[in-house]
């Protein structure tokens, strides 16, 4: 069961870094879907919602939106749903319920670089890129690949190109987590292949994203390089399934996903 | 903790925990037609709208509503009570411990929805689970209710 003891209300982004700074106990809230499952005792909470941190804004060459941002305003919004080929509004439509969509928030999913996470691995393939309050910029593949930070996160920035995308997954009931996700992206003649819930942690697999570079797409090199993908790629088990399973239906996903860029095309 | 919200309308002051979620404070302060199913966010029962939109009161904190405008099912009596009429006549009420939570989304669908399809209903109702049913019943009751051709 999940304790707080305190919480606070920042009224500003610099007064929520100073406590996340200098109270060792303090813990950022997003939607609290996730945290509230644990029996974590969490001496001070920290609420954004009162920091205006819950809108999408459209600038000339991003969208930017905001942590607080609900995936159920994500998954309704007209902008998002075009973007990208609306990958993005793929992997959250299926999160549970709307119910639940409208509580939790894409700065949390981020922030908590959960490795079943399914929005995590779309930005991937869209080359999401996110602010700090602290840090600054840094982009989510940094973000993934580093040691975390005791920061807060204010907005995930998407950045505006004639990109074309696809997200899928494989489900055991179709709002489950994902056994396996994946999402691949065409930008001009580069690719994205991204890979999550493997269990671990999204991640780009460069042996196929070269594949296709070097090869172009076709459904030939799009089998290839979901045959790249399983062969480069760490899988492991977790009640929804084994490694070895994974390991047999990633190609498939990546092969899918492809061909979902190439038909769009 | 203490914050003002208002609930079906009304101006309330709750007394609260701070770590305390909705579902929690609306049945201590006898709103008991919102039901703790699942206690993981998956079940839809505790479902009451958070200014318009169906939210789940298991995963809202109650610290978060000063200023908000909670609505239950009974501020809905009587749309409420047409639905069920509906889902009456298809035999799809068993139980009925699902059924407030499973009203309010109806009831939300049936505004968010413009031109609702099966397909969207299905959607729009993922998020709600019923352990009696098949669900077939209550398809047909809200494809009847939402007048879909």
């Amino acid at each position: 069961m999940l304790e707080i003891e305190n919480i606070i209300f920042p009224e500003s982004l610099g007064d929520a870094l100073a406590t996340v700074e200098t109270d060792p106990g303090a813990v950022v809230l997003g939607g609290c879907g996730y945290l509230r499952l644990g029996s974590r005792k969490i001496a001070t909470a920290v609420d954004l919602s009162k920091l205006g941190l819950d809108t999408i804004t459209e600038t000339e060459h991003s969208y930017e939106i905001g942590a607080m941002v609900s995936l159920r305003t994500l998954e309704t919004d007209s902008c998002i749903n075009v973007f990208a080929s609306g990958a993005l509004v793929r992997a959250v439509e299926n999160i549970v319920g709307i119910q639940l969509r409208t509580c939790v928030t894409l700065g949390g999913s981020v922030a908590g670089r959960y490795p079943f996470s399914d929005p995590i691995t779309a930005l991937l393939a869209i080359d999401a890129q996110l602010v700090f309050q602290g840090a600054g910029r840094i982009s989510l593949q940094d973000y993934l690949t580093g040691k975390g930070l005791r920061d807060i996160l204010v907005k995930i920035i998407l950045p505006k190109d004639e990109r074309v995308a696809a997200f899928t997954s494989m489900r055991k009931s179709t709002t489950d987590y994902a056994v396996l996700n994946c999402a691949v992206a065409r930008v001009g003649t580069d690719f994205r292949v991204v890979v999550g819930s493997r269990p671990s942690r999204a991640i780009r697999v460069e042996a196929a994203e070269k594949h296709l570079a070097a090869n172009g797409l076709t459904r030939e090199t799009a089998e290839q390089a979901g045959l790249l993908a399983a062969e480069n790629l760490s899988f492991g088990d977790n009640p929804r399934g084994s490694g070895e399973y994974r390991r047999k239906i990633c190609p498939v996903l990546v092969k899918r996903a492809l061909i979902e860029v190439l038909d769009a095309a | 903790m203490q914050l003002e919200t208002t609930i079906n309308g009304n101006t309330v002051t709750l007394d609260f925990a701070a770590g305390e979620f909705l579902s929690e404070t609306l049945r201590r302060y006898g709103y008991l037609s919102v039901k703790e199913g699942c206690d993981t966010g998956s079940c839809g029962l505790c479902t009451v709208w958070l200014d318009g939109k169906p939210t789940l009161s298991c995963s809202t904190l109650t610290a978060r509503m000063q200023g908000h405008e909670i609505t239950t099912i009974e501020a809905l009596a009587g749309e409420a009570e047409e639905f069920a009429r509906f889902l009456v006549a298809e035999g799809a009420e068993q139980c009925g411990f699902c059924a407030p939570g499973f009203a309010m989304t109806v009831l939300a669908m049936k505004r968010e929805l413009k031109e609702p399809t099966v397909t969207s209903i299905n959607h729009y109702l993922a998020g709600n689970l019923c352990r009696c049913s098949g669900y077939k019943g209550q398809m047909r009751a809200i494809v009847k209710y939402l007048g879909v051709k």
